[in-house]
């Protein structure tokens, strides 16, 4: 049965030492997660919930506090220098590598760290580069490349010793609308050549829609849910997903939110309109009717309403509680 | 699925090669700036030669200038291993390399060696500098009975020399908060107490059991017998005791080392200290 399993965790717990006197923050709580061959797996989650410290974890750089992380069967702990034959992390907003080497030249050093020949090393960034895009900068220093192009080289990099196990974290953060698809494509063709794994996060929810086979929500160390996104959406919000748009915006959204029944709530203001749209998930329609009239009690004028189909946005807002924003 | 584990051969093929980039990626770096190599070659070179003309100025024997040019040649090794060995680590956390060297298959050994070899090349060319320097301008009279042991005690000095950079490396790392305070807390006591820019052998300003004890590195060691070797005109049995202590240095140093590398892992993996930030 463990066979197909590519990552897998068990009562994962860990602990950070805290600001002395408050305690200690629980970054991971009892999770427990199971991510197969071939899958591309989402981890989802406000600020602070745990996705790095469990992606840390899972690429041998930190260690659980309690319960069990395994890769390909093999335990992080015990195991660590095997796994990181087979393992590569990419974080977004971090660009590891020497400004004032170029770009190939500093594949070529992190082609090194994995013991690859020169020549096949050679051809395999040659491909990287192709893919990515990088061509015209090839001799171009790292300092010199904007921050979409540090990104793509640090992807590159995530590539080069070509992992079965892929960690992505935040893998599109600083990068412009058609970069983000391109490697989105990219991650996605590279899963169909078999045998690989991703396990990426995002704060991005189409992103997540769009290409992940599971998506795993994680709140305050805990995984609330776990499911294919179409599942999520049905089984989390029953279909009950509501958009209200009004003006001005609420003075008092605590007031809305404490209303029963309201499961989750999010706003966007637009500031040109003065528009707000109210996200609502409801657990019953009935609640509809007080609603509307603390809005009114607000003092606020209700321009549209309607239901709308669930996204995993709602999802999470439901999960969760709050918007992202 | 089960992975083989790697065989020991492949294992040592990823490791040299990953010690071997490393030392490139260093070589490449340092020697692309024009004003880095300015400021590593040409700027020392001005310290030692005011050096060599005050001594002169004031009447010692032009041996006191051979002195200070090995003296100097010698401590561009030192301070090579404080700046870039010793705060390796701590620069890479920085920059958030560090996570990369330990999410890879290779022994973080093999990527100090790697960066000691670059770092010692780049250095030798500095020192060599030097030495010309003070024969060809200052004329300061050299006088080698035995190159064979020259090139030996020179050898064995950087291997302990950078043994022990790889030790502060992971010290530096986990308690060097600011790596820069550290590296110059030990930059300067060690260039008086090795005695470094003094005409020891004529002017004993610093005994050498001082000096030894005082700034504990083989460097002063290897300094004092290379002053014996080239400048006394001396063979390799006046240099028996430095020789014997060097390979002792690096003989207790080494797995010291070692030690403090996985000690410096482990607890950084345990305390969440690998990197400064975190997303
Ligand atoms: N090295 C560390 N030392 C101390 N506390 C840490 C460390 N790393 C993470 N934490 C704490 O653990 C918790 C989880 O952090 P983590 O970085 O895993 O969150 P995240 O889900 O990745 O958040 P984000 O979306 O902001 O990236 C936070 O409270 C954080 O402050
Ligand atoms: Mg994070």
């Amino acid at each position: 049965m463990k066979r197909d399993l590519s990552i897998e965790t068990k009562s994962l717990r860990r602990l950070f030492k805290g600001i002395p006197g408050k305690g200690d923050v629980v970054a991971l709580d009892q999770v427990d997660l199971e991510v197969h061959d071939d899958e591309i797996f989402g981890l989802l989650g406000p600020n602070g919930a745990g996705k790095t410290t469990l992606i840390k974890i899972l690429c041998t750089l930190l260690l659980p506090t309690e319960g069990q992380a395994l890769i390909k069967g093999m335990d992080v702990v015990k195991r660590a220098s095997q796994i990181r034959r087979i393992i590569n992390l990419v974080s977004g907003g971090e660009t590891p590598g020497y400004g004032i080497l170029s770009v190939k030249e500093n594949l070529w050093f992190f082609s090194q760290l994995y013991g690859l020949p020169r020549d096949f090393a050679k051809d395999r960034i040659s491909k990287l580069v192709d893919q990515l895009e990088l061509q015209d900068y090839l001799n171009t220093r790292m300092s010199k490349l904007s921050t979409g192009y540090k990104q793509r080289l640090n992807l590159a990099r995530g590539f080069v010793n070509d992992p079965a196990v892929l960690f992505l974290d935040e893998p599109t953060l600083g990068l412009d609308v058609l970069s983000a698809r391109h490697l989105r494509t990219l991650v996605k063709d590279w899963i169909r050549t078999g045998g690989k794994t991703v396990l990426l996060t995002t704060h991005y929810m189409a992103e997540a829609d769009q290409m992940c086979d599971r998506v795993g929500i994680i709140n305050r160390g805990k995984v609330l849910a776990c499911d294919t996104p179409q599942r999520l959406k049905t089984k989390v919000t029953g279909g009950a997903t509501w958009k209200i748009e009004i003006t001005p915006s609420l003075s008092e959204l605590e007031s809305v939110k404490s209303i029963p029944g309201v499961i989750g709530l999010s706003t966007t203001d637009n500031i040109e309109t003065g528009v707000t749209t109210l996200k609502l998930v409801l657990e019953e329609e009935s609640i509809m009717s007080d609603l509307l009239s603390k809005i009114r009690e607000n003092g606020s004028k209700v321009l549209n309403l309607g239901k709308s189909e669930p996204t995993l946005e709602d999802v999470y807002i439901s999960l969760v509680g709050t918007g992202m924003e | 699925m089960m992975l083989p584990k790697a065989t020991p051969r492949e294992e040592l093929l990823t490791n040299l090669r990953a010690a071997y980039a490393r030392m490139w990626v260093r070589l490449r770096g340092s020697n692309r700036e024009v004003t880095g190599l300015v400021a590593e070659i040409g700027l020392p070179i001005l310290t030692i030669g005011a050096y060599v003309i005050l001594y002169r100025a004031i009447g010692l024997p032009p041996t006191a200038g051979a002195a200070v040019i090995i003296g100097g040649a010698m401590i561009a090794f030192w301070t090579n291993v404080l700046w870039n060995m010793s705060s390796q680590w701590f620069w890479e956390r920085e920059s958030g390399n560090l996570e990369m060297y330990l999410v890879a298959p290779v022994s973080r050994m093999s990527v100090l060696l790697g960066m000691a070899m670059g770092g010692s090349v780049n250095t030798s060319i500095r020192a060599l500098g030097i030495v010309l320097l003070g024969i060809f301008v200052f004329q300061v009279p050299f006088q080698l009975a035995d190159p064979l042991s020259v090139g030996l005690v020179f050898v064995l000095t950087l291997v302990a020399l950078y043994t022990m950079g790889m030790l502060f490396a992971s010290i530096f790392m986990l308690y060097g908060r600011e790596a820069w305070n550290t590296a110059s807390l030990l930059q300067e006591p060690v260039y008086f107490l090795s005695g470094a820019y003094f005409p020891r052998i004529y002017a004993p300003v610093v005994p050498f059991a001082l000096q030894a004890a005082g700034s504990l590195i083989p460097m002063t060691i290897g300094l004092d017998a290379i002053r014996r070797l080239a400048i006394n005109g001396e063979g390799v049995a006046a240099v028996w005791p430095h020789i014997l202590a060097l390979i002792a240095c690096t003989l207790i140093l080494f797995p010291l080392a070692r030690r403090a590398l996985n000690y410096m892992e482990s607890l950084g993996k345990k305390e969440g200290r690998l990197t400064l930030r975190w997303q």
